[in-house]
């Protein structure tokens, strides 16, 4: 298994979850964070800390969100490693309240 | 190698007491910072990791790859090891506060607690964590008899560790035998006679501490059924408040699961809810643990010959830090060690041993962080304050008879851990006595 990060993220980018990663398995991009399952150990310590909920085991992902495994693996092959969190997109405050969180 | 050929004359040292995820973690986040600074991580058993090495269970391989990124940490130019010297034995914290700019306490969190009960002391009953140090050959539990003759053993808890003890005693020895399990652990759950195994806590489901990913594995047990006693539980107590939690409205439905399974196999696991102990009974050993049930405010029996305690951990107190007992951490305001509202100069404080026993592996990384944050906000103010070199404690500490153990005699002790578990199917098989591991660096 491994963990994975979903739509929630884009848009947003917290990155609180890079840092409570202990293996520094997380990569970014202009939109959001991705998980390299390769690097992952299943800690799971990012899922309580994102504050729109974004990132899930990749067994409890609903059928219409499974695709974002592949995006997760693939993306990650493709970004570079953060090791430390960043300023949230702008508007990602904005987005968290739509979200309903 | 001197610490100033490393980082340079001017650099900060600092001391690191703990070599733990707490530990590791606030050295990374200092050594990443611009600041130049060196820093000794004091260890008191020759081999490092803490509760990486002696807590995380042993068919949990996957989250002991952490290990690899303390290497890298280790790595860096600036940090050495400093293995086999306890502080507050060895080396007292006065003694380091003199000779580093900063010391950071990262002693975790060792002291079980008590429940407090009448019968407590009778034997037969244990404290959860001495039970996984000894299947994790921790040095200080290899010689701890755990009587596994018994049909039914209780365990008191409901967060991860209590589920660690239940699995790996409904576990065979088969499901074992290929972790890196020690190997006198094995030897004795192999013999082990337990048949049932109740996991029971004083709250619902719903205030269950432990994870649903640590509740899943007991769904791949190869022997052991697991249920739930029909009489503590209604249905509501498996529908979420809130059901956009997504952990908690797995881990209700895990635990609704269970109360609907046939019990077919040889042991059972029992998940109780909603029953506080109050007292322990036997004669010359334990042979029942007495509850009081919330619902009904009756009493209820079950006897079991073993009976494990895993009710929360404190940090153990250090000789010349003041300590908060409410909290059981080292007293301390966001890091900075206090007393009261007073801060103690240069001392300062991070993971288990600041804020308790909670979270994963990697909110230690964050709590790191926030530490090393005070710390190098502190640093310009307690430069040159120091009043002693590092050079004489080393002197003293190298006179001793025993060894000052280096990273690099810690990778010989690793490498042939890994050698002597590769015929045994095992990623490794750990060396448990003090003697052999210092060996293993010469060989």
């Amino acid at each position: 298994m491994t963990y994975v990060v979903t739509d929630n993220c884009r848009g947003c980018r917290f990155t609180e979850c890079v840092t409570v990663c202990p293996v520094e398995c997380f990569h970014v991009d202009d939109s959001m964070t991705y998980i390299d399952p390769e690097n992952c150990i299943d800690c799971g310590g990012c899922v309580p800390v994102c504050p729109v909920g974004a990132i899930e085991p990749d067994y409890r992902l609903a059928a219409d969100k499974k695709f974002w495994i592949d995006v997760n693996r693939k993306r990650a092959a493709e970004t570079p490693v953060i090791s430390a969190r960043l300023p949230a997109l702008s508007g990602a405050e904005e987005r968290r309240k739509a979200l309903g969180r | 190698m001197t610490i100033a050929s490393v980082a340079g004359a001017s650099a900060f040292q600092i001391a690191v007491v703990g070599s733990g995820p707490g530990g590791f973690y606030t050295a990374e986040a200092l050594l990443r910072s611009a600041v130049p600074l060196a820093i000794d991580m004091f260890e008191q058993l020759p081999v490092p990791h803490g509760l990486v090495r002696f807590g995380v269970a042993p068919d949990h391989p996957k989250l002991k790859q952490v290990t690899a990124a303390f290497d890298r940490i280790a790595r860096t130019p600036g940090f050495r090891f400093i293995g086999g010297v306890a502080v507050g034995g060895d080396v007292m914290i006065d003694e380091l506060r003199a000779s580093y700019d900063a010391v950071i306490l990262a002693t975790g969190a060792d002291v079980s607690r008590c429940l407090g009960i009448p019968g407590e002391s009778l034997p037969g009953i244990h404290h959860a964590g001495d039970f996984v140090g000894w299947y994790n050959g921790h040095p200080e539990f290899r010689d701890r008899c755990f009587d596994l003759g018994h049909e039914v053993a209780s365990v008191i808890g409901h967060g991860n560790v209590a589920l660690d003890v239940a699995r790996i005693l409904a576990k065979t020895a088969d499901e074992l035998r290929r972790t890196d399990i020690a190997g006198h652990a094995l030897e004795v759950l192999a013999e082990s006679r337990i048949r049932e195994i109740n996991v029971v806590g004083r709250g619902r489901p719903r205030q269950t501490r432990f994870t649903a990913r640590e509740l899943r594995d007991f769904l791949e047990l190869d022997e052991c059924d697991v249920s739930i006693d029909s009489r503590d539980v209604t249905p509501d107590d498996f529908v979420p408040e809130n059901p956009h939690d997504p952990e908690m409205s797995e881990k209700l439905a895990l635990l609704g699961d269970f109360s609907r399974r046939s019990l077919t196999r040889r042991k059972r696991c029992v998940f109780r809810f909603g029953l506080s102990p109050v007292a322990i009974r036997g004669r010359s050993r334990m042979e029942a643990v007495v509850f009081e049930l919330q619902k009904s405010n009756s009493i209820e029996e079950i006897g079991c010959g073993l009976c494990f305690r895993s009710i929360g951990r404190r940090t153990a107190p250090l000789a010349g830090v003041p300590y908060d007992d409410v909290r059981g951490v080292h007293a301390n305001i966001e890091g900075r060690v206090a007393i009261g509202a007073s801060v103690v100069r240069g001392l300062y404080v991070s993971g288990w041993s600041k804020r308790g026993p909670s979270g994963t592996i990697g909110t230690n990384r964050g709590c790191g962080m926030a530490t090393a944050e005070v710390v190098l906000a502190d640093l310009p103010e307690l430069a040159g304050q120091r009043t002693a070199d590092v050079k004489p404690l080393f002197d003293r500490l190298r006179a001793r008879d025993r060894r000052v153990v280096s990273y690099i005699d810690w990778l010989k002790v690793d490498a042939a851990e890994k050698r002597r578990g590769a015929p045994l199917g095992k990623p490794r098989e750990k060396f448990v006595l003090v003697s052999d591991m210092l060996a293993a660096m010469d060989s």
